[in-house]
């Protein structure tokens, strides 16, 4: 009986096989990824999230923020004149996971680092018509009244630096000190205005 | 950005002849399938046709027919058109494609075409003086673009500013209006600090102080206004000057005016004084560059001439 008589007749050797056939697919386009420089290795001058930016990263992440705003500068001209150079896999090795998001309800964000004041942030979280009046973007005013401090951020750091980000072990023991006192709007802006910055200039 | 090279980005060629095997491979290995399913015992008819030997429900029988041509050719096509791709783009991985295309020189070629189209205009712009610049309509049409683009979320579209956030419009200017200075502003950002005086003052000291500060434009409110001017010769002289007219070196705001960046309630003078302020204009110079730099400057500073 040949292997296509046989496939047509045994469900689990029919799927077994489709598995195979499948995994091809991911073997040629994931796993070389793992490989390369470009993808694995991080661009020169990219330091690890602060504790605070990285308590700022996991409102952003509680929040869907990335169901609305992209942090993929694609290389498009339009898109390079707004909102500066395009994202390079190498600028997201200590992002885990990336956010690079899929779709753009608001603007891309890869690059709102250092674009607006800290001040124009708080506004903004709290009431975006504030500041921009024909936005559609919600508030989230609870930002400036939740505390950050009291998380696991400690230990949270000392995970990322066992799956390979360069954290000191300053890092670690000061991590709890760097959120005393401070709000998740504190957090959260730390985190946007770091967004991007080690690509200042387009090109 | 220099010309990328996918072979020398791999940590090892193997993973360059890894990618090409499988996709060069597969390729192939669907055209074998096909034309080993092309002949063979299929019956070249529906009438002709033999059964499997699957049958349900009696008589219900699935009959051995050949592929559809049409199918067939088509899926053979599909196999040509991947191995003419991977000959014309880098899709092997170890050939970079006839076309010599890549993403980055497809957008270094979008922007050379924008530059040929638009480069010359920026370096005739940057050419001429910004107050003569602001008397060129084409010139302050594509500003009025930029300032959209650019300055709208914190300026407002009308560059009527709003709390926090300076009035381009009118002729008041927190660090000078003059066209070198709004392109310094632009251009390098600026940071105004004004530190909080609550603590130093406490309750009757804002209060007098904010009493004061209100009758400089001619409003009355509750105070004791020498108390207040006592206090304002002490601490706010150095800034905002003796007669209370600010320095744009420090972008300390005029307070004898009817202008106030952060609001005119008595409200925010008093948060003001009490929590101070930190009122920040980002550096652009950097990702604009020059050339829109330079014409935005001329936007704005046209703006305080209507």
């Amino acid at each position: 009986m040949s292997i296509q008589a046989k496939a047509e007749k045994s469900v689990p050797l029919l799927i077994i096989l489709s598995i195979i056939v499948v995994l091809f697919g991911g073997l040629v386009e994931i796993v070389p990824l793992f490989f390369m420089k470009s993808t694995t290795q991080p661009i020169e001058g990219l330091k690890p999230y602060t504790a605070l930016q990285l308590a700022g990263r996991d409102v952003y992440v509680r929040e869907g923020c990335n169901t609305c705003h992209s942090q993929m500068i694609r290389p498009f001209r339009a898109e390079t004149e707004r909102y500066g150079h395009y994202s390079l896999a190498s600028e997201f090795i200590y992002d885990r996971p990336f956010l690079w998001g899929s779709k753009r309800t608001g603007p891309d964000l890869h690059r709102v680092g250092g674009r607006y004041s800290d001040e124009w942030h708080r506004i903004h979280l709290i009431n975006p018509r504030d500041v921009v009046p024909g936005s559609i973007m919600p508030g989230y005013p609870w930002l400036a009244e939740n505390s950050v401090e009291g998380s696991n951020i400690a230990e949270r750091i000392q995970t990322l630096k066992t799956l390979g980000v360069p954290y000191t072990d300053e890092d670690i023991a000061g991590a709890a000190e760097m959120l005393k006192g401070k709000t998740e709007m504190d957090a959260m802006i730390a985190y946007l205005q770091n967004l991007g910055s080690t690509i200042p200039a387009v090109r | 950005m220099s010309e990328y090279d996918l072979m020398s980005d791999f940590t090892s060629p193997f993973w360059a002849w890894f990618i090409f095997i499988i996709t060069v491979g597969g390729i192939f290995w669907c055209f074998y399938l096909l034309l080993s399913q092309s002949k063979g015992d299929t019956a070249a008819s529906h009438e002709e046709a033999q059964p499997t030997g699957h049958k349900w429900d009696e008589t219900l029988e699935e009959l051995n027919t050949p592929l559809p041509r049409w199918w067939l050719q088509m899926f053979i096509a599909t196999n040509i058109f991947g191995l003419v791709y991977l000959v014309l783009y880098p899709g092997s991985a170890v050939f970079g494609g006839v076309l010599g295309w890549t993403s980055v020189g497809q957008y270094e070629n979008e922007r050379k075409a924008a530059d040929e189209k638009f480069g010359a205009q920026y370096v005739n712009y940057l050419k001429q003086d910004i107050t003569e610049l602001a008397q060129n309509k084409e010139a302050i049409k594509t500003g009025s673009r930029l300032f959209s683009t650019y300055c709208t979320q914190c300026h407002g579209s009308d560059a009527g500013g709003g709390p926090g956030f300076p009035n381009l419009r009118d002729s008041r200017w927190l660090w000078g209006g003059e066209p070198a200075q709004i392109k310094q502003t632009i251009y390098s950002g600026r940071m105004g600090v004004m530190p909080a005086w609550g603590e130093v003052l406490g309750d009757d000291g804002v209060k007098n102080v904010t009493a004061y500060v209100m009758s400089l434009s001619g409003r009355k409110t509750a105070g004791d206004l020498d108390a207040g001017k006592e206090k304002f010769q002490q601490l706010c002289v150095a800034c905002h000057g003796a007669e209370a007219t600010g320095n744009i070196a420090l972008g300390a705001p005029d307070l004898t005016d009817d202008s106030w960046v952060y609001g005119a309630s008595r409200r925010s003078i008093e948060k003001t004084i009490i929590e101070g302020r930190n009122g920040k204009m980002p550096a652009f110079g950097e990702f604009l560059g020059e050339g829109k730099t330079h014409l935005l400057s001329a936007y704005v500073y046209s703006l305080s001439l209507e």
